[in-house]
């Protein structure tokens, strides 16, 4: 890429390369794009052609960043709020300086008379502000709890963990050639022949800094793909095989896949020999799931489980790329165990076109490793649900997530004071089941500080002071793929422009923190705490990051081979056995079973048969769209315009019998809550699933309480219970609930929404 | 003079709608008017594990086919920033002549006379 990021044209405008990470948009992604702004104002977006990874590409959402940036309801200044008009739009303006004297007293006083476990610091899933929000509680508050409030943790984290536990590495990715410059044409990359994509939809949500269209390069190249989804989606119009499995059902299939790449001797026995422990019982263990009976439970033909299992296994290099539906799963621990024995006996491990694995430690990571360092063992120990949940709490730095909201509303262990909402709309359908009862187990805390760009119901319902974000084109930074734990790339984020008094993530970490624990924040401002980072791990500063654009580690494969994966530097894998675990030896110790089982959803025509009578429906959520992350970009009117409103989608007979037309608003209802949303009837699902929609709010609607921006209309979280999780503590059933549906009247009168 | 056009290989139109707003921001074209609009055909089942599921990008009057921009950039901004990589622009031969090694899900428009 080019020297120059910053370049002066001839109209007085001026043009600043960088690369995006929410907010706005999404993970770090960070596609490479360049802002012209004119007069203080961004008038431009446009891809950067020069970007390794995205040639320019952009999608809809930062392509309508100018809306985001420049919206009128954009918070730009702090403000506050007095503890008795929670609820109602009573801010008023402050400064910086009025901010910090509230909130710096409050913190010392409640750690003074309640010790700093009585904060609690949540963050917001995806944004930047999932690298700040750990230092941010650690080093800069001084609190031991900090919160992902995502029932089960069921995202990412149990993804990592697993991968921890088993294979001792950073996160398995597809080998995309991500970190050639050359990409796809470097004499050492070889393309996968097949890839599987289970539970996972890479071209709406660019999963973890997947750029997701990679799917479609590599495709274009010969790769062929095999969905596992329960929904035929796009892409399973263009693959070889699709999968089409009941919801939850997935580690049944896992383990009918093993069963054929087993018992009729396709699987790597090099690899099995000399990398593998516990093979054995594995093997065992596979005979319970002859293809017949996963048939049975998953819906997907046993001719078929054997077409796909042979077709996978004799087809090297091949990758497996799995999705959020792993986490979104009571049994989600066993069914990652099974995909990465999977991925393990078929010889793909971290080999060329295969499934690339990070090094144990990740990229940029030992700076917040290391803001623990800033607690006692003590007050480490009092996380709340640490002890409760060893093998959730030994692999991730924050609290249990359901274990925290028991504690809300039980004041067991002890009660919690303070809560700071870092990026994260959590009463909003995002991330929290039953975000009604979080709604009510907030209500008491103290006080509470909010960081956002927008006002958001979660902000409006129990901010007392709101701290402005800035945009990705408001601030300095970086972005890494994949968190660092396998990244392809780190990319610069330049700040193009100033848009009112915002502070960014890291910005606010340095300011607070240099007033309560001045020791953990030496440093001068943010290009040198960029610069400190990167100097001892690439030897470059940040300056020397911008003039590169992105910088792309290299790429070493069969670290096993070479004993890169272990800190002893032996050869093998970083696990107990220094082998790859088919059979766990931590999971064991922890009371769960070595080897991966199915388990029932805990609601399903199996499981509640009585139940299944009244919720005849099986309910699957969160599947993504172009036009949204998660909760952001309801209230910019380009992307309201693609897509208007929820949608949930019905196969055409399962509507006609219950009476719904295409566009007809319905309620989606069962034992624990209900969501308004719009039915798309579409043949691509199975009759006896529905699917529904996250994330949305009404910013049009009226803020303040009751409505909080209708945050209650279409809130399908409340249809997901609380602490329905696995042995080990993670998995919550987001992807395989049951439900009712039936027509209601229409929403958009009542919302009034003008595209 | 020979005429321009796009070809568009459908087989990878995701729909991801970045043609519709590239075109938005690049002649400020409001809410409710298309340079280039997505147009969706199926999805239905062909037979067994065959579907047909197209999103196809189809220009309007609107197009100018990005006059000042190609003479400036060299590229459309429906092109260049189109997530799928699935359009290309150029000579209407040139374009005819690439289309017939595609495959069968590919489209030529000419909206500029
Ligand atoms: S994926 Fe979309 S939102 Fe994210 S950086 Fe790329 S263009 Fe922006
Ligand atoms: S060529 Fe230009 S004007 Fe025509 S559709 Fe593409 S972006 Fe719009
Ligand atoms: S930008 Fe490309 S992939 Fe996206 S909808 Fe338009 S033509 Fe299809």
């Amino acid at each position: 890429m080019k020297k120059e990021w910053k370049t002066q044209n001839e109209d007085g405008s001026y043009t600043v390369r960088t690369c995006g990470w929410s907010p706005p948009g999404d993970h770090p992604v960070g596609c490479g794009m360049k802002l012209t702004v004119k007069g203080g104002k961004l008038v431009k977006v446009e891809g950067d052609p020069e970007h390794p990874i995205t040639n320019g590409r952009l999608c809809v959402r930062c392509l309508a960043l100018p809306e985001f940036v420049n919206h009128p309801q954009r918070i730009l200044s702090p403000m506050k709020r007095a503890p008795e008009d929670r609820g109602k739009d009573k801010w008023t303006k402050i400064s910086w300086d009025e901010a910090w004297d509230i909130i710096v007293p409050k913190v010392k006083q409640l750690k003074e008379d309640h010790g700093a476990e009585s904060i609690v610091v949540f963050g917001g899933t995806g944004r930047e502000a999932c690298l700040y929000y750990y230092p941010l509680g650690f080093a800069s508050l001084g609190t031991p709890n900090v919160c992902y409030p995502l029932s089960g943790w069921s995202c990412y984290g149990p993804r990592c963990s697993i991968t921890d536990y088993i294979l001792g590495a950073g996160y398995p990715e597809i080998d995309f050639a991500g970190t050639y410059p050359d990409r796809y044409d470097n004499p050492n990359y070889v393309l996968p022949k097949y890839i599987m994509e289970w539970g996972k939809n890479p071209l709406m949500s660019n999963p973890d800094g997947f750029f997701g269209h990679s799917l479609i390069d590599m495709m274009k190249r010969g790769t062929k793909m095999i969905c596992v989804d329960p929904r035929i989606t796009w892409l399973g119009t263009r693959a070889e095989y699709v999968l089409q499995l009941r919801p939850g059902s997935d580690t049944a299939l896992a383990l009918g896949l093993l069963n054929v790449i087993i018992n009729e001797d396709l699987y790597d026995h090099d690899f099995v020999d000399n990398w593998c422990y516990g093979f054995d019982e594995l093997k065992e263990r596979v005979q319970e799931y002859p293809p017949e009976k996963v048939a049975d439970l998953t819906w997907v033909s046993a001719e078929k489980i054997r077409e796909v299992a042979r077709e996978f296994a004799t087809n090297k290099p091949s990758a497996i790329q799995w999705g959020l539906a792993v986490d979104e799963n009571p049994n989600g621990v066993q069914l990652g165990h099974a995909i990465l024995s999977l991925s393990a006996i078929t010889g793909n491990l971290d080999v060329p076109g295969g499934i690339t694995l990070g090094p144990p430690a990740a990229l940029l990571g030992k700076w917040r490793v290391e803001t623990r360092s800033n607690l006692s063992e003590e007050l480490w120990d009092k996380r709340i649900g640490a002890k409760e949940w060893p093998a959730l709490s030994t692999a991730m730095a924050t609290t249990h997530p359901d274990e925290t909201l028991d504690t809300l509303e039980s004041g067991k262990p002890y009660r919690l004071r303070m809560g700071w909402f870092n990026s994260s709309n959590f009463i909003t359908p995002t991330c929290s089941a039953q975000p009604d009862r979080w709604y009510r187990a907030l209500k008491s805390l103290e006080f509470n500080v909010v960081q956002d760009c927008f006002m958001t119901p979660t902000a409006m319902a129990f901010g007392d002071i709101f701290l402005p974000l800035p945009t990705f084109a408001e601030h300095d930074g970086v972005v890494v793929t994949h968190f660092g734990r396998n990244a392809v790339f780190l990319g610069a984020i330049n700040k193009a422009f100033e848009t009112g008094d915002c502070k960014s993530d890291i910005e606010v970490c340095i300011e607070l923190g240099k007033k309560l624990h001045p020791n953990m924040w030496p440093f001068d401002s943010v290009e040198d705490f960029f610069s400190k980072q990167l100097k001892p791990e690439l030897g470059i500063d940040f300056n020397d990051l911008r003039e590169m654009g992105v910088y792309q580690p290299k790429y070493t494969y069969r670290k096993y081979e070479t004993g890169q994966l272990r800190g002893d530097g032996d050869p093998g894998f970083n696990t107990v056995t220094g082998m790859v675990e088919l059979s766990s030896t931590l999971f064991e110790a922890w009371g769960d079973d070595a080897l991966p089982y199915f388990k029932e959803p805990p609601y399903s025509p199996f499981s509640t048969p009585e139940l299944f009578k009244e919720y005849p429906l099986i309910l699957t959520t969160g599947a993504r769209k172009f036009t949204s992350f998660h909760s952001e970009h309801r209230q910019i009117p380009t992307l309201r315009e693609i897509d208007p409103w929820p949608e949930m989608e019905i196969h055409p007979e399962t509507a006609a019998a219950l009476g719904i037309k295409e566009g007809d608003w319905v309620c989606l209802e069962n034992m624990f809550g209900k969501a308004k949303e719009r039915a798309h009837l579409t043949p691509t699902i199975h009759p006896k699933v529905v699917h529904a929609t996250h994330g949305w709010w009404y910013p049009e609607k009226k803020a303040e309480e009751p409505s909080l921006f209708g945050v209650w209309e279409s809130n399908i979280n409340t249809l997901v219970p609380h602490k329905h999780i696995g042995k080990l503590g993670f998995g919550a059933p987001f992807k395989q609930m049951i439900c009712k549906v039936y027509r209601v009247d229409s929403l958009e009168s009542d919302v009034g929404f003008k595209a | 003079m020979a005429r321009n056009g796009l070809l568009i290989d459908y087989q990878y139109c995701t729909g991801c709608h970045s043609c519709e707003v590239a075109c938005k921001n690049e002649h400020k074209i409001p809410h409710g008017k298309w340079g280039i609009k997505l147009t969706e055909v199926g999805p239905f089942q062909v037979t067994g594990d065959k579907w047909e599921w197209n999103y196809i990008a189809v220009p309007t009057q609107l197009c100018d086919l990005c006059e000042d921009r190609v003479a400036r950039e060299g590229v459309p901004s429906c092109v260049l920033h189109c997530l799928g990589q699935c359009m290309e622009y150029g000579p209407l031969d040139e374009l005819a002549k690439k289309m017939a090694e595609k495959g069968p899900r590919v489209m030529m428009f000419a909206p500029v006379v």
